[in-house]
């Protein structure tokens, strides 16, 4: 009998466990989870007040340009990439690769900065501010936390990179991975959203 | 490297001195500042928490008694109307911020993981990080009184006022900053627990024999992760229009005040039932000790639970009906509101079935407890008669509304945090509360809060707008704000006594054993206080009352709290599976650890710089805030993050 039992009657047994974090069973994963769903409502209310200016503004919201795709479209090819690549990181690590790994964990730095320059740019290259009116209030508020969102992603994947060159992780205990590229899943998606209220709705009009 | 490394077979046993020492000697905070500072032991958070929400309500009491003593009468001159403005708002936001939910927390952080059969929870660091962030942020906010310039809009602090042109100084930053603080308190601690419940359970103790309370501040923290951002970005975007130009709230720029009313309340509203839920769960489970038998229809008081949380998102708008929004939306809103009102009176019916076929015993807690329904009664109907709109244009914005959230705040989350605390006290100190002086205590806040708040109902149908700083001689005012001055001051008389109370009885009460009232579940399992590590071994449960199966006919089998896991290989608890509660692994739990506190003090630092617009002190704090992220979540072997160690 490998097993142990907890009560003689009615036994309970308990058989071999796994130890510490491994998978779902790491509360960090669990952890991970929570703050996706609460940071995903606060982009439902960021993008709730987006709505709700364009509903309640009689044609006085929009800008008369509708926005173009020219950084927008390529923004969202390099977001998606670059959770593509944690993603192949991630598979390394849990094959035992460390070099599909940290290459996985590099190749969704230079993409995340890439995103983040790219981000830039079309910032620079607009007509309105911030403080313009209510239209720039919001796409600079709106696009500048998913940046900030980016940012923190990237900041994750910095350590990350060196403790996976470092050989802290192998095919089980890698879960600090799995959670940032969860992470990086859900940064994608709000791009996603965020895409379709700013960059597409208004041609829907 | 091989699978099989990091499992192994966990060891039952009986427990005996021996691992009960080496167990102490793996738990124990270590005494001394750095103890101090660093530790992340649940009960000590969780003591904390009371404490400081204590000290909170009674800032929060002394605000309201002066400004109790400027209403006495008519055209009284104590207050000038800037600083009434300014204590009617911190009054506000100390009792429903820095009082209401985490003194729910103070008791949910104490007694989740003795409730579970577990012994810390999920993440002790983030738990001890939740609190120091709810101290800092609290005292953010109350630092403002040290310029002059405390919050002055009210709790609920509507655009366009709250904006600059209206508002020049820091009162208002202090407010929008210290409520971002806040929030990241929350949330986090919200996460703790739901991950807790999920993760860290007595084996057998499937969702249907979850204490009510566990329900309760589950449900409640699961909304808090949906409502809480609706806040923090309704402050941001209020300091974002304040400093740097933006036009979310100001007409000028094409801003909406409305959307500050719909962010605000589409969090305020579920905020509601967040401080009251808990506290209907302290009730649901200590209720029934004190009636000897078990709840009545725990299916159905959880469901009710649950039903009201969810319904608590729709119904935000009811605090809007005198904005001028479209009729559907208030006809909507309107009906939500009624409704709601059927899932939380649920658990009132239950109790008064649990009362009904029971055996009282007519100790202390149960003079709160049986006060509580009836103040939730009252609280109740005169919230089913503000959500009918016609009766809601007249009343808004008078005394009534403020009677009506006094009844709910003080009947349904005083009540039952001051029973609970009667009811605890034994636990958490070893020493029984004295039931004389507990009885005086109850009958001058019981009383002193009827006379109070009673009359402040008439006060509002003759008229009497709220959050004025005086009034005429010949309006008819007079009679009824004395009488509510003199209730006042009966009730902070009680909760006085019931100071003196905890003092005295911490000092020199009857010493309680570990399960002084008789009570069911597992937290009294344990010896009064309980030892750092909880339990010795960790109990396994076959039913909803581990500790009354001898005379209860329910569940299979026996729960077997003597004979357990022993899991003493450095700090272990047990992982197990989300709803039936089987054993799935063994978690590493953390040591004390400084950096909860310290990344707390480099983001009061931050918000600081931001307040003052020292924005080099802001970033940074923020740089300040990652390193000290980083080293926190630093791969550790003793967490088992690391790869190598082998525990066989």
């Amino acid at each position: 009998m490998s097993d142990t039992a907890i009560e003689p009657e009615e036994p309970l047994t308990i058989g071999r466990l796994q130890v510490g974090s491994i998978g779902r069973h790491a509360n960090g994963w669990w952890g991970m989870i929570m703050l996706i769903i609460t940071e995903a409502f606060l982009f439902f209310y960021l993008l709730f007040s987006y709505y709700y200016f364009a509903l309640q503004s009689t044609g006085t919201f929009f800008p008369a340009d509708n926005p173009s795709f020219r950084y927008s479209g390529p923004e969202t090819g390099v977001v998606i990439l670059a959770s593509l690549a944690v993603f192949f990181g991630e598979r390394g690590g849990r094959k035992g690769s460390r070099l599909q790994l940290v290459l996985g964990l590099l190749a969704g730095l230079l993409l995340g900065c890439g995103f983040v320059a790219l981000q830039a740019f079309e910032w620079l290259d607009k007509p309105y501010t911030l403080a313009s009116n209510s239209y720039g209030s919001s796409f600079f508020t709106v696009t500048g936390f998913h940046l900030a969102h980016v940012v923190v992603g990237l900041l994750m994947l910095l350590p990350l990179t060196l403790w996976s060159a470092l050989g802290y992780f192998d095919r089980q205990r890698v879960v600090p991975v799995t959670i940032v590229m969860m992470y990086w899943f859900f940064v994608d998606v709000v791009w996603l959203m965020i895409f379709f209220t700013f960059y597409v709705t208004p041609y829907l009009r | 490297m091989a699978v099989a490394e990091y499992e192994k077979l966990p060891r039952a046993d009986v427990p005996s001195p021996a691992l009960e020492k080496k167990l102490h000697d793996l738990w124990e905070t270590k005494p001394g500042i750095f103890g101090w500072i660093a530790t992340v032991d649940h009960k000590e958070i969780g003591i904390r928490y009371l404490v400081t929400a204590f000290v909170f309500l009674i800032a929060g009491g002394i605000e309201a008694l002066v400004m109790r003593l400027q209403l006495a009468g008519p055209n009284e001159t104590i207050l000038t109307p800037t600083e009434y403005d300014q204590l009617f708002s911190m009054h506000g936001i100390t009792m429903i911020f820095l009082y209401a939910l985490p003194v729910l927390s103070g008791f949910s952080n104490y007694l989740f993981p003795l409730l579970l059969g577990s012994r810390d929870m999920a993440f002790p660091r983030l738990n001890a990080f939740s609190y120091w962030t709810f101290l800092a942020s609290g005292l953010f906010m109350y630092s403002s009184f040290l310029i002059g310039s405390a919050p002055n809009d009210g709790w609920f602090n509507y655009a366009p006022y709250a904006l600059k042109p209206f508002n020049p100084g820091l009162n208002m930053d202090f407010y929008a900053l210290g409520m971002i603080f806040y929030g990241i308190s929350t949330t986090v601690g919200a996460a703790n627990f739901v991950v807790t419940v999920m993760r860290h359970r007595a084996p057998g103790m499937s969702i249907n024999r979850l204490p009510i309370m566990i329900w309760g501040t589950t449900t409640i923290s699961v909304g808090l992760l949906f409502a809480n951002p609706a806040v923090s970005l309704a402050f941001f975007l209020l300091w974002m229009d304040r400093q740097f130009g933006t036009h979310f709230y100001d007409v000028a720029g094409g801003g909406k005040p409305l959307l500050w009313q719909h962010l605000f309340w589409l969090f305020a509203h579920p905020w509601v039932y967040v401080i009251v839920l808990p506290a209907m769960g302290i009730v649901s489970d200590a209720l029934p000790v004190f009636c000897r038998r078990p709840l009545v229809a725990y299916t159905l008081v959880i469901l009710g639970t649950i039903t009201t949380m969810v319904l608590g998102f729709g119904v935000w708008v009811h605090h809007m009906f005198a904005t001028g929004i479209p009729f559907l939306s208030m006809s909507f809103f309107s009906g939500a509101s009624f409704i709601i009102t059927i899932p939380s009176a649920v658990a009132v019916f239950a109790w008064i079935a649990t009362i009904w076929t029971g055996e009282v015993v007519l100790a202390t807690p149960f003079y709160f407890f049986a006060a509580f329904i009836s103040m939730f009664v009252i609280g109740g109907v005169s919230g089913v008669m503000t959500a009918s709109v016609p009766a809601d244009l007249q009343l808004t914005d008078t005394y009534f509304v403020v009677a009506h959230i006094h009844y709910v705040l003080i009947g349904i989350n005083l009540f039952g945090v001051l029973g609970g605390v009667h009811f605890w006290f034994p636990k958490f100190t070893g020493k029984m509360m004295s039931e004389a002086i507990g009885k005086v205590s109850f009958w001058l806040i019981f009383v002193g809060f009827n006379v109070a708040f009673l009359p402040m109902h008439v006060t509002g149908l003759l008229g009497m707008p709220r959050r004025i700083y005086t009034y005429p001689e010949n309006v008819g005012w007079t009679t009824v704000n004395m009488i509510t001055t003199v209730g006042a001051f009966i009730l902070a008389s009680g909760i006085l006594v019931f100071l003196v109370n905890v003092v005295v009885s911490r000092r020199s009460g009857v010493e309680a054993g570990p399960n002084p009232w008789d009570a069911p579940t597992l937290e009294w399992a344990t010896s009064s206080p309980p030892p750092p590590y909880n339990f010795p071994v960790m109990p396994a449960v076959a039913s909803r009352h581990p500790l009354w199966e001898d005379r209860l006919d329910e569940g299979t089998g026996h729960s077997s709290v003597l004979r357990g896991l022993v899991l003493d290989d450095g700090k272990e608890t047990l992982a197990t599976s989300v709803l039936d509660a089987t054993p799935v692994a063994i978690l590493k739990m953390p040591e004390d650890d400084p950096w909860p506190f310290l990344v707390t003090v480099a983001l009061t630092v931050g918000f600081t710089g931001l307040l003052i617009q020292w924005w080099w002190m802001g970033g940074g704090a923020a740089i300040a805030v990652v390193i000290g992220g980083i080293v926190w979540l630093w791969p550790r072997a003793d967490l088992g993050q690391k790869a190598g160690a082998a525990y066989e």
